[in-house]
């Protein structure tokens, strides 16, 4: 036997199909995830230039930042329809699979990839999204590229990357009852700001982390951009193997028990040293709530907002606060909400809507509050119907839409008005993410629900219901 | 991608931390398909109201940058999604140069691929040159060979920057042309795995 290693070095070796002193190393990318906003410039460059994708079989399209939620036959925004347009054009002219506003698997491409099974673990895997990292709940190392990039890889199948440097997220204790995935990532990036994964691909590990569903995993590796890695993964395990047990892209029969044990041996050896590690006890988070203009300005739903001469970043806070219209030391529980989103890559899958579902129940949306939901893709939608989920949500007054990004950055038309403010379950709350001079407060599904009804932040664990 | 040796030009110091990439570039100008243009939308919410006149209490829009083309900035710049809009947007607008603490590292790579000089000095410097670009009139020479800058007092200090970025942007190389020489290595990799 020899070193113990973690899976972050065995996938990344695994990958290598060049290396040079003093370069970054030449990757194999298996998993190439494409969506209209990023990729127009790219395949256009490849046209320039005369050159083909190398490997359209491993490269696979869907249309989400633009698409309307609504009304989904007539696209009114000219340019949007123009992005789409394009895309399904570099789509057939380049041979490659395109789920589209129409087809059955359309989603979010950070939905839909683990939904599909073309998420697996050991690939790697990238696209011209931030939040490839959500991929790496699954044992991936999965991580966003930028345009030139998506064109290097469509053109060679491969990237230049630098070694990362490693680093262990231990989540020690448990989450208590009523504090979700999202609270503990929220906390994570709390407690040690915007930059501590920078130049890192973090693993999260404990016994926290691996009593957590793939959905929630998802959504905790989906949030590594925000503390500044590129990604961040998970070890596969048993929970890993079901997941993708019968998805339309992994093996079958015989041959999925074989990968199933490829798999399983990725998992980072016992005694395998990182470069870094920071440890957090779940069992001290609560729900969470944002309350400034950047991830890691948040505090428990108990706490309130930072009093600016004690922060170390004053500047910083003093600017956070008056973007958000918010007191310094103001109390949470006292911030009054008018919007509500549940829906993103972080948050609008099957477990989430099921979730924030079971708090609206029999209950009504306050009445100033628009509240939407957004299914994080086309089958979530349908098996969320079949489920009578859809009908909960519109009894209680929530729009209940189609799969899409939405809200979470407003390409479409679904935006929060300057001033406005917004529940929101997505992952960033810069300034005007949601919509110019909107106010974005990030919180879990189920804290998102319960502000929804009462229209004003609440904490979820002593909201009927929950915690029985 | 053009190749670029030196640089000198005039500094405009943004002294915030975290800029994001929401910041530089808004989504609402994500929706072209070209490359170009989208100098006009850089830091948009900051540089103009909402009726779409000049915000005068931002600090770009003061005449005495005008015709700036090198960014100093604080900790972190670039966070956020991926967007190579962002570099797009800082070159277009005629930014060659940036300098600051950190940058996030999607960020690096893109801005890289878009030859702007990305150089990360530590924060004492920067205040140093900060405080003089606000109260005068800063100009800085960047010399990627020497790897030095020259402010206008005639101060050098030298910085870092990888050996391989700097040869990447001194030669204006196109990346995918220097990986298809590597193209018998991909095809045995990939006959390997499969
Ligand atoms: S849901 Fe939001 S964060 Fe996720 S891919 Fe879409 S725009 Fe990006």
């Amino acid at each position: 036997m020899g070193k113990p290693k973690t899976i972050i070095e065995k996938v990344w070796e695994q990958h290598v199909v060049h290396r040079e002193e003093g370069k970054p190393d030449l990757l194999y990318i298996d998993q190439h995830l494409v969506h209209e906003v990023t990729s127009p410039q790219a395949f256009e460059g490849l046209r320039l230039a005369n050159r083909k994708v190398r490997r359209p079989d491993l490269t696979y399209a869907t249309m989400d930042h633009n698409v309307p939620t609504k009304n989904r036959e007539v696209v009114k925004d000219e340019i949007s329809r123009q992005q789409m347009e394009t895309l399904r054009k570099n789509c057939e002219e380049f041979g490659i699979k395109l789920a589209d506003m129409f087809h059955p698997d359309q989603g979010i491409v950070h939905v839909i990839g683990p939904q599909l099974g073309l998420t697996q673990p050991g690939k790697t895997i990238v696209c011209g999204d931030s939040h490839t990292s959500t991929h790496g709940a699954f044992g991936a190392i999965a991580f966003g590229i930028g345009t030139s990039e998506v064109e290097h890889v469509l053109a060679t199948q491969t990237i230049w990357q630098d070694r990362p440097k490693t680093m262990n997220v231990k989540v020690e204790g448990d989450l208590g009852p009523g504090v979700t995935a999202k609270d503990l990532i929220l906390a994570i990036i709390a407690k040690f700001g915007v930059r501590f994964g920078t130049g890192y691909i973090m693993e999260y590990t404990g016994d926290a982390i691996r009593k957590l569903t793939m959905e929630e995993r998802m959504t905790i590796c989906n949030m590594s951009i925000e503390g500044g890695a590129r990604a961040g993964l998970i070890s596969p395990d048993d929970t890993t193997i079901e997941f993708l047990r019968g998805r339309e892209y992994v093996p079958k029969g015989e041959e999925f028990e074989k990968v199933s044990q490829e798999w399983l041996a990725l998992a980072t050896d016992e005694g395998a040293e990182y470069d870094h590690t920071v440890v957090i006890d779940a069992s001290e988070v609560e729900p969470q709530v944002t309350w400034g203009t950047n991830p890691s300005m948040g505090v428990p739903v108990s706490g309130a907002t930072p009093r600016i001469s004690e922060s170390d970043n004053a500047d910083e806070v003093k600017r956070a606060l008056e973007y958000m219209g918010l007191e310094e030391n103001q109390p949470i529980t006292s911030i009054e909400i008018d919007h509500v989103f549940i829906g993103s890559c972080t948050n609008s899958r099957l477990s989430d809507l099921r979730k924030a579902a079971k708090i609206v129940e029999g209950r009504k949306v306050k009445d100033h509050v628009k509240a939407i939901v957004v299914p994080g893709s086309f089958s979530v939608k349908l098996q969320a119907e079949a489920e009578g989920i859809d009908k909960i949500f519109k009894e209680a007054g929530f729009e209940w839409r189609d799969s899409g990004c939405s809200m979470c950055l407003g390409m479409n038309d679904d935006i929060v008005p300057p001033g406005g403010r917004c529940a929101s379950t997505s992952n960033r709350n810069f300034e005007g993410r949601q919509g110019n001079r909107a106010r974005t407060h990030l919180v879990s599904p189920e804290m998102a629900a319960a502000a929804a009804v009462e229209g004003r932040f609440v904490d979820v664990r002593h909201y009927a219901g929950v915690l029985n | 991608m053009e190749a670029i040796r030196q640089h000198k030009g005039l500094v405009y110091a943004l002294n915030r931390t975290n800029i994001d990439t929401d910041q530089i570039i808004p989504k609402q100008f994500l929706k072209r398909i070209e490359r170009t243009g989208f100098g006009q939308f850089l830091f948009y919410h900051w540089r103009f109201n909402d009726d779409g006149t000049l915000n005068q209490e931002f600090s770009m829009n003061n005449p005495k940058y005008e015709g700036a083309s090198i960014l100093l900035t604080g900790e972190n710049f670039g966070c956020g999604s991926s967007r190579e809009h962002a570099p797009w947007a800082l070159a277009d607008y005629g930014f060659k140069v940036i300098i600051a603490p950190s940058f996030a590292d999607i960020f690096y790579n893109n801005a890289l691929k878009n030859g702007i000089i990305l150089i990360k000095s530590d924060e004492e410097q920067i205040n140093t040159w900060q405080a003089k670009a606000e109260n005068e009139e800063l100009h800085l020479e960047v010399d990627l060979e020497e790897q030095t800058i020259k402010d206008n007092d005639g101060t050098v200090v030298n910085f870092d920057i990888p050996s391989y970025h700097k040869e990447k942007l001194i030669n204006g190389w196109d990346d995918i042309a220097l990986t298809l020489l590597l193209e018998e290595k991909i095809t045995t990799f990939e006959n390997q795995k499969a």
